[in-house]
């Protein structure tokens, strides 16, 4: 069993928590992710990693409810556990070979790109970081990304703050002024897609973090798998990060949606089952 | 004569049993099984015993059953094998011990493996561990070589800790094979059995990841690793990323291990109309009839004869009475998508060519031969290739042939203290041969660290 040991609203659907999970946090890295189960019953679900404590032995994941699993972990409360907890899996970011890094954080994905900003900051590089979002309410961390990158561009479909637009907007922006050798980008299949394809056009390398499906995290079932330069690759071990215009982004948006529909159903039945007690 | 025919066991209506997950084969009942111990001759030389890869003492426990002591029988059987109620049922005996009973050469075997089955299943012996030793080992991997290495090792005395990756303790017994031809209620008193002697077990645990082997060796006296098979292979042919393509290891995962058999499951699988699985082993027959039960009509497709196909005779007979139908003599060459999801497959008929290297026909394309069948999922049973997560987070061991770790007969790898047995040396192979290279290499850990 896993201890929540604290849980923070983020906004209206989203959420952080810190898990205690010594051996876990003793070894992870920026950009592995971890697998949980919320219950005994529960479904094996993946998180990429969005902070770690090593002293105190907890891992930070931040989690968005839009299905069965993660709205049963947003019911549970704070000093309560959770069933399973495993990782660190996947490969953790090598930025290294890159002097002036774009990070682009789109909805969730900003979580994930913090632990990157601070590891670049640290290493004394100059970190570019854009967030973007469907509006205010929905970015998060603001002040840790100030605190953490040289530039800092907020991004608003409604234009309620910051710029309004896509992050891709901003992207474009920053890569005509030039300057830049890598963008890095992590968020919904689609936001990545289109990300890489405004770096490929200035000729800029671009790295993604691929949450494809999966069930065991160890490179057992292949159900992660994408077709990566031409190859099929599994995202669990072979990733989850990959360079963005070697990436075969329909086919993944494809294989995204395989349990659309039963999760769809699933999670509507869960919500009423609760709602009545 | 009436001694040719073995008896038989009570094997449940294939109408019935291709709608549920419930065991298919209930076993002999207790008359059967002691008029088919009568047919063993307790033959001095005992064959069958060579044909057995742990050498149970056969005619042994045979004989005790015989003279009432099912207890006695199935000590006998503990002696070599330390899991009969899973080897009974899961065994290859046909191939192994049954091909060499005297009996098979004028008429039927002695049904050796249902025997040990109901031994095993109507006994209880209770196991007894030495005093401690004071040597700590760590297992990796909670598979059938890991569980008879832990269980030899916490029966000589050793403080043994045993790490599985997934929340759940027993490997392919657990995700692999399907709960209708073992129950897990068997495993989980396996590893209940091994718990009451001592074993810890610690879930959660990716070594290679979340523990990695050098932290193992130098906090326990020795390593065993026993991760299984890894990554499943695909065919490199186009349409392989549809939605609707598995391999049988995601699938039956799904199914065995996450229950999604169960409509309230909270794990989902896909249930499709009509499924095509590829290959021709004992995983392609738990996949078919997985998917049979599951409401799709199976075709399997496999790209040589039915002389060749590697699955238990037994397995085959199992599914085609439940209704798979075995397209054989052709493969699959490209597979057809509508929407992102598998709307058919295009497959090539195969003829028998010269033999290859492994000494069977190798299968040639006739050319032009091209047919689609329609089919919502394709599910790939073809073998896997080593998993990189141990070999790749410590260098240090050596490897063999395509990747698996290397160890001597023993399972003693190149890095001293280090051990290793099952599918992670062999690659993809039964639970018998897993069995007996965990206890083999618990007997070399147990003569190195000086306890023997």
């Amino acid at each position: 069993m896993f201890k929540i040991l604290s849980k923070k609203k983020l906004n209206e659907n989203t959420f952080e928590y810190e898990i205690s999970a010594p051996l876990v946090a003793k070894k992870c890295k920026a950009g592995q992710f971890i697998i949980l189960r919320v219950d005994d019953d529960g479904e094996r679900v993946p998180f990429t990693v969005a902070g770690f404590d090593r002293e105190k032995g907890s891992v930070t994941i931040i989690v968005q409810t839009v299905g069965e699993a993660t709205y049963t972990l947003s019911l549970k409360k704070e000093g309560e556990c959770i069933a399973d907890f495993v990782g660190p899996l996947g490969n953790a970011t090598d930025l290294s070979e890159f002097e002036s890094v774009i990070l682009v954080g789109g909805g969730i994905g900003s979580a994930v790109i913090l632990p990157q900003a601070r590891e670049i900051k640290s290493s004394g590089k100059k970190v570019t970081v854009v967030l973007g979002a469907r509006n205010k309410d929905l970015i998060i961390h603001e002040e840790d990304f100030k605190r953490y990158s040289d530039n800092l561009i907020i991004m608003t479909d409604d234009g309620s703050y910051g710029e309004k637009g896509f992050v891709t907007h901003a992207v474009e922006k920053l890569l005509s002024a030039g300057g830049y050798d890598c963008v890095f980008a992590v968020g919904p299949l689609r936001m990545m897609k289109a990300t890489c394809d405004v770096a490929k056009k200035f000729g800029v390398k671009s790295v993604v973090s691929m949450n494809s499906i999966m069930v065991d995290g160890t490179g057992m079932c292949g159900g992660c798998r994408l077709t990566v330069g031409g190859k099929t690759k599994y995202a669990c071990v072979d990733g989850p990060e990959f360079f963005g215009d070697e990436v075969d982004f329909d086919e993944a948006i494809n294989r995204s949606g395989i349990y659309r529909e039963t999760e769809a159903e699933h999670y509507c039945r869960i919500k009423e089952e609760k709602k009545n007690g | 004569m009436a001694n040719e025919k073995r008896n038989s066991p009570v094997v449940r209506d294939p109408k019935e049993r291709a709608c549920d997950f419930k065991e298919v084969s209930i076993g002999f009942t207790e008359s059967a099984a002691k008029a088919e111990a009568e047919r063993c001759l307790n033959c001095k030389n005992a064959p069958c015993m060579k044909g057995c890869p742990v050498g149970v003492h056969i005619p042994n426990f045979i004989s005790l059953f015989k003279s009432g002591d099912i207890v006695g029988a199935k000590r006998a059987i503990l002696n070599d094998s330390s899991l009969p109620a899973i080897c009974g049922r899961v065994c290859p005996q046909e191939t192994q011990c049954e091909s060499k009973c005297v009996r098979g050469v004028k008429g039927e075997p002695v049904a050796i493996g249902l025997l040990e089955r109901f031994v095993a299943d109507n006994a209880e012996v209770v196991m007894e561990r030495k005093e401690p030793c004071g040597k700590k080992i760590a297992v990796a991997g909670s598979g059938p070589a890991s569980l008879s290495c832990a269980g030899d090792l916490v029966k000589a005395g050793a403080n043994v800790t045993v790490f599985e990756a997934f929340h759940k303790t027993g490997g392919v017994l657990v995700y692999g094979i399907p709960e209708f031809r073992l129950p897990k209620k068997l495993v989980e008193k396996e590893v209940e059995g091994l718990k009451k002697l001592g074993v810890n077990f610690v879930t959660d645990a990716v070594i290679g990841k979340t523990l990695s082997i050098g932290e193992l060796l130098e906090e326990y006296d020795a390593v065993f690793i026993g991760t299984g098979a890894g990554l499943p292979m695909f065919m490199n042919i186009p349409g392989e990323n549809l939605n609707g393509v598995f391999s049988a290891n995601e699938y039956l995962t799904r199914v065995n291990l996450m229950k999604a058999y169960d409509k309230n499951s909270k794990t989902p699988v896909y249930r499709a109309k009509k499924a095509v699985v590829v290959g021709a082993g004992n995983v392609a027959m738990d996949a078919s009839r997985t998917a049979l039960r599951l409401g799709a009509e199976v075709s399997l497709v496999y790209r040589r004869s039915r002389a060749e196909m590697p699955a238990r005779a037994e397995e085959i007979v199992h599914a085609e009475e439940e209704g798979v139908k075995l397209n054989l003599l052709c493969n699959p060459v490209r597979i057809n998508g509508e929407n992102g999801f598998v709307k058919s497959v295009t497959l090539i008929r195969m003829e028998l060519g010269e033999p290859d290297a492994s000494g069977r026909r190798s299968p040639v394309p006739v050319q032009g031969s091209e047919f689609d069948i329609e089919c919502d999922a394709v599910i790939m049973a073809l073998g896997t290739s080593p998993n990189p997560l141990v070999t790749r987070s410590f260098p240090e061991i050596q490897t063999g042939r395509k990747g698996v770790i290397a160890t001597d007969e023993c399972g003693r790898t190149n890095v001293k203290n280090l051990y290793a047995g099952g599918d992670a040396v062999t690659g993809a192979a039964t639970v018998i041969s897993a069995m007996g290279q965990g206890r083999k290499a618990a007997s070399a850990i147990l003569e190195d660290l000086g306890v023997l």
